[in-house]
């Protein structure tokens, strides 16, 4: 069964991080957070091998993702299929930056939101190399990503308490964090 | 009878996205300098064409495959591969631009339709019927230079099909013979299948300033609060003579979902949708918004009010040349 959907409304605001989350989770350690994302992307590469192909000579890039309602920023090494990924204060170096609301980047990502849109917007910011971010953007959008079901399915006998906690979370916050049927948004 | 919705889509997801929508049809190409949307991490590889017109077939959808670039002296057996592997696929058509090919595709490829690209930029009935009697074309898709009572006038003298654009990114250059980008950064739509290439834009933003740059060119400079441009060179706004503004076009989106009435009664076959760049939310959006449309239409209901400006260029559309309101 499809989960419930944050109502799609065009001109409506990207929800924003509270900002008290937000500084409480700055304080959190970031080595643990960067290795359990680091084995998450990894899950990932596994299930979704099309989506490492299709970032051709660019899958060696090295791209920040920076959630500009949170503390720090995420450096993804696509690494030619072997992800890494690591949590960094301050701005990051990479290939190419792509900065946007969290709620912004995960709409991305799951297919909830048009990349261009989100651009001409300006709810989204993209920095460096622009072929290189582009590549990241069509390889996602392809791969009809998921993240609440891959999270759930890596939580061994949490597998139902995580899935039902990310659906209250995403009814309650108005943020996709499960993947949508493009047929259910309007 | 409904006029067919010829869908984009630049990924295989994006392919089942539009069937799922609604689409009649939908047009792809293959990840190469073959078709004119050749961009990062985008397009189809073989097996993913065959399983992508099954999936379409299976709905009850046809797949068009673009090989709209021109091929380069030497290397022709590039292109060639392409018409045969569409056809090996199971494309309904081919979409072709140059003679050439389309003599190829016509001698070895009988069971294939052949679409003519907007990239040949035929905007008359005669080339129409040369390119009709000559290769067996049997369908065009107009230049985006041409106003309703233009396109009627085609219609009336030529029995070849005649697909309009309707909705996106708009090119009002003569297409096929365009080679601005080509100028600033070597890389043109024609010879490469991409215009002003993302492989050469650069953004920076300073001070709530954001300069978006082509090749080394700035192209655009916009405000805090204006939507975010893309350098398409065409769509620059200069300084010439202390006088700053679009000299070419303007950033903005074709949308011609009100005239969709106009284009039946001129004759039109199928109304095209650009943006095999966008995602596959764009494409189930737009989908969706024109079905409803060409639906409504046939069943002599008022048309629905579209949403579609949040997904357009600049924020900002309008009916291009089919109304002749340009400066």
């Amino acid at each position: 069964m499809t989960e419930p959907q944050p109502e799609f409304r065009p001109d409506a605001e990207i929800p924003r991080f509270p900002r008290l989350a937000a500084r409480l989770l700055g304080r959190m350690p970031l080595l643990p957070l960067s290795l359990t994302l680091t084995a998450y992307a990894r899950r990932i590469a596994k299930s979704h091998p099309g989506l490492f192909r299709r970032l051709g000579e660019h899958d060696h890039a090295e791209f920040v993702l920076d959630p500009t309602d949170l503390p720090f920023v995420i450096c993804l090494a696509p690494n030619g299929g072997e992800p890494k990924v690591r949590l960094q204060r301050g701005r990051g170096n990479g290939t190419a930056r792509i900065a946007g609301p969290l709620a912004a980047l995960l709409g991305l990502v799951h297919g909830a939101f048009d990349g261009d849109a989100l651009f001409f917007s300006r709810d989204l910011v993209i920095e460096g190399d622009t072929a290189a971010a582009l590549a990241l953007r069509n390889a996602v959008d392809d791969a009809e990503l998921d993240l609440a079901e891959e999270l759930s399915q890596m939580s061994g006998p949490w597998k139902a308490h995580i899935a039902r906690a990310l659906a209250f979370a995403q009814r309650r916050t108005g943020v996709h964090l499960t993947r949508p049927e493009e047929i259910h948004l309007w | 009878m409904v006029m067919e919705i010829v869908c984009p889509a630049g990924t295989p997801a994006a392919l089942r996205a539009a069937v799922k929508a609604g689409a009649h049809t939908v047009y792809c190409g293959f990840n190469d300098e073959t078709n004119a949307r050749n961009f990062p991490g985008l397009n189809f590889d073989r097996a993913e064409m065959a399983e992508g017109v099954a999936f379409a077939h299976s709905h009850g959808s046809k797949v068009l495959v673009a090989i709209n670039t021109f091929p380069r002296a030497g290397a022709e057996d590039i292109w060639h591969r392409a018409v045969d592997d569409a056809s090996a696929a199971g494309a309904d058509a081919v979409i072709l631009a140059d003679l050439g090919l389309l003599a190829y595709a016509a001698e070895n490829h009988t069971g294939i339709r052949r679409h003519l690209s907007v990239q040949a930029a035929a905007a008359n009935a005669d080339v129409i019927n040369f390119y009709a009697e000559t290769f067996g074309v049997k369908r065009v898709v107009l230049p985006r230079v041409l106003s309703v009572p233009e396109i009627a006038a085609i219609n009336a003298e030529t029995e070849v099909e005649t697909e309009v654009f309707v909705f996106g990114g708009l090119c009002v250059m003569a297409e096929g013979r365009c080679s601005l980008s080509s100028y600033a950064t070597g890389l043109s739509p024609n010879m490469n299948g991409v215009c002003s290439p993302a492989s050469h834009v650069e953004y920076q933003e300073e001070g709530g300033e954001l300069d978006a740059r082509l090749g080394g060119y700035t192209i655009h400079r916009v405000g805090k609060d204006e939507p975010a441009p893309y350098p398409t060179l065409c769509k620059g706004c200069f300084s010439v003579d202390s006088k700053k503004g679009h000299l070419f076009e303007d950033p903005v989106s074709l949308n011609a979902e009100q005239l969709i009435p106009q284009l039946q009664k001129a004759g039109v076959t199928a109304l095209k949708i650009e943006g095999r760049q966008r995602s596959r939310s764009y494409v189930a959006q737009v989908v969706r918004n024109f079905r409803a449309a060409v639906d409504a239409l046939e069943a002599g209901q008022p048309l629905p009010v579209g949403m579609l400006a949040r997904l357009s260029e600049g924020q900002q559309m309008t009916t291009g040349a089919y109304k002749k309101t340009w400066r």
